[in-house]
């Protein structure tokens, strides 16, 4: 499959994004010159300085790297580090698991959330260590 | 300038804090940047018209410097406004040095004052959320140190165990220190059950929220020399500082269990021609019960992966193998923010021989490390006695 997403290349990167998501898609970028997964999106690469950064489709699947529950007035939520497989790292939160029932290591599949009005990217548990979840 | 130019070549005469803890009401942050300062020059023995470089990062003035410059009624030829968080003042140290050396100022100020806790008890940043991580409402910054200790005890084993023997060590050597704002005793049980705030840390896995200002003044070392002769404090000798900074925010840490520390510090020893094993007494960045296992490891007084066990059952507290935050550091004595500058207060007070029932016997060689951000920006400062020059 053709993951590259076109006709973006002078576009304005964090639109690009946003857009990305408004479509259901997490978008990222791919350095034209040393092959490096960038997030957030940005201008130039931060591993080679090269300013060729095409946008990519990202499968939407990955790992998690550290998981909190953040617990406050308003109850707990999840915060986590998400590791793509395409090899750039975001921070997230996992949905339909309980916030402290996160787990390193845990495999996780892309999907959209609403937040406060605007799309945001969000994972699910799809493999906990003990083995694919219901 | 070679590495090493600047080995001894500056010092710190004079510190001080100001009022701590919780001060009178209606105290300005620029208020405890002045008692901070008159404190910290008579220390010294030095008048506020003889200071011509002025340093100093605020998280309430955008514009710090011109602001505190103004309030003291001084005009510097040489202004450092750098704000790297909380490790701003250990940077400042470093170009303090480098300005005295370079002829850029004579008597330099570095100073700072918060009153967070009067202001309401929570940290007051004029930093905005990234948007890339800002949606997710991770609470800043207790949360990002959350996801470093999560990492940290999934890779290495660290235990909370470990971390709490942190807070309760801090505790102990708070509890030798009259300026400490907690001096309670503090056991790992408590810390262990007390409430949970961002998984695996607990409110006393984090550190206090206190008011507070603190000053430091550096001069050549000659002058230093000058003014201890006419009766002057024991001057501290800057040996070596190094600085590094590898992200700002947590989800662009390349591996949440190594810090720049592990630059920073290799900068500053090889500066100083020292190794950590010649370092007497340690002052850590201690926002959180994670940082000082980081630092430790990272500035390599331990191995990677080590620092849970070498903190553990009283290792760091009074009369354990290393005194490390022996003021009761930012868990226990004070914090009101941006707690670097006392982590250079406490050790220049312990190469003076002045700490009183704290006090580390026959300390020559100090290690103060600065933290800012989210373990992002790392500044590493040691510190000597004219023995050690």
């Amino acid at each position: 499959m053709n993951d590259r997403v076109s006709d973006v290349a002078s576009a304005a990167p964090g639109p690009v994004y946003r857009a990305g998501l408004a479509v259901g898609e997490l978008r990222y970028q791919r350095c034209g010159g040393c092959a490096a997964a960038v997030h957030p999106p940005r201008v130039l690469c931060p591993e080679c300085g090269s300013q060729e950064l095409d946008w990519r489709r990202s499968a939407g699947l990955g790992e998690v790297y550290s998981t909190t529950a953040v617990r406050g007035r308003s109850g707990v939520h999840n915060v986590a580090l998400i590791d793509l497989d395409e090899g750039f790292r975001m921070m997230s939160r996992v949905e339909g698991t309980e916030p402290d029932e996160v787990r390193i290591g845990d495999r996780v599949g892309f999907l959209t959330a609403d937040q406060d009005g605007e799309p945001i990217a969000v994972f699910q548990r799809t493999e906990t260590k003990g083995g694919p979840t219901a | 300038m070679t590495s090493g130019s600047l080995r001894g070549r500056a010092a710190v005469v004079g510190v001080a804090e100001s009022d701590l803890g919780e001060v009178a009401e209606g105290l300005t942050p620029l208020d405890l940047c002045g008692q901070a300062a008159a404190r910290a020059l008579a220390d010294a023995g030095l008048r506020k018209s003889e200071v011509d470089g002025l340093f100093t990062a605020s998280s309430y003035y955008a514009l710090a410097a011109m602001d505190t410059a103004e309030y003291l009624g001084i005009r510097p030829r040489h202004i450092d406004g750098t704000n790297i968080g909380g490790s701003s003042f250990v940077s400042h140290l470093l170009h303090a040095a480098a300005a005295v050396e370079e002829g850029l100022c004579s008597v330099a100020l570095i100073v700072y004052g918060s009153t967070q806790r009067s202001d309401g008890g929570r940290l007051v940043s004029p930093s905005k959320p990234d948007p890339y991580e800002g949606p997710y409402r991770p609470r800043y910054p207790v949360s990002m140190y959350a996801l470093a200790a999560a990492r940290h005890i999934h890779q290495y084993g660290t235990t909370r165990e470990q971390l709490a023997d942190v807070a309760v060590a801090a505790r102990q050597w708070a509890r030798l220190n009259p300026a400490a704002f907690e001096r309670e005793p503090l056991t790992r049980e408590e810390v262990l059950g007390s409430r949970m705030i961002s998984d695996p840390l607990t409110v006393r896995d984090c550190c206090l929220v206190t008011d507070g200002g603190g000053a430091l003044v550096v001069v050549s070392a000659e002058r230093a020399r000058e003014l201890e002769r006419n009766g002057g404090p024991k001057p501290a000798y800057l040996l070596g500082a190094g600085e590094a900074t590898w992200h700002r925010n947590i989800s662009r840490m390349p591996d949440l269990t190594v810090t720049a520390a592990r630059d920073s510090g290799r900068r500053a020893f090889e500066m100083a021609g020292l190794r950590p094993s010649d370092v007497d007494v340690v002052e850590l960045y201690d926002a959180f019960t994670i940082n000082p296992v980081l630092f430790l490891e990272d500035l390599g007084f331990c191995a990677k992966g080590e620092g849970g066990s070498f903190v553990a059952d009283g290792a760091i507290a009074p009369g354990g193998r290393l005194p490390v935050n022996t003021n009761g550091g930012g868990l226990s004595y004070c914090h009101p923010g941006m707690y670097g500058v006392f982590t250079v207060i406490e050790a220049v007070r312990q190469l003076r021989g002045t700490c009183g029932e704290r006090q580390v016997a026959d300390a020559e060689v100090a290690l103060a490390h600065g933290n800012g951000g989210t373990l992002s920006s790392q500044v590493t400062a040691i510190l000597g006695t004219g023995e050690t020059l």
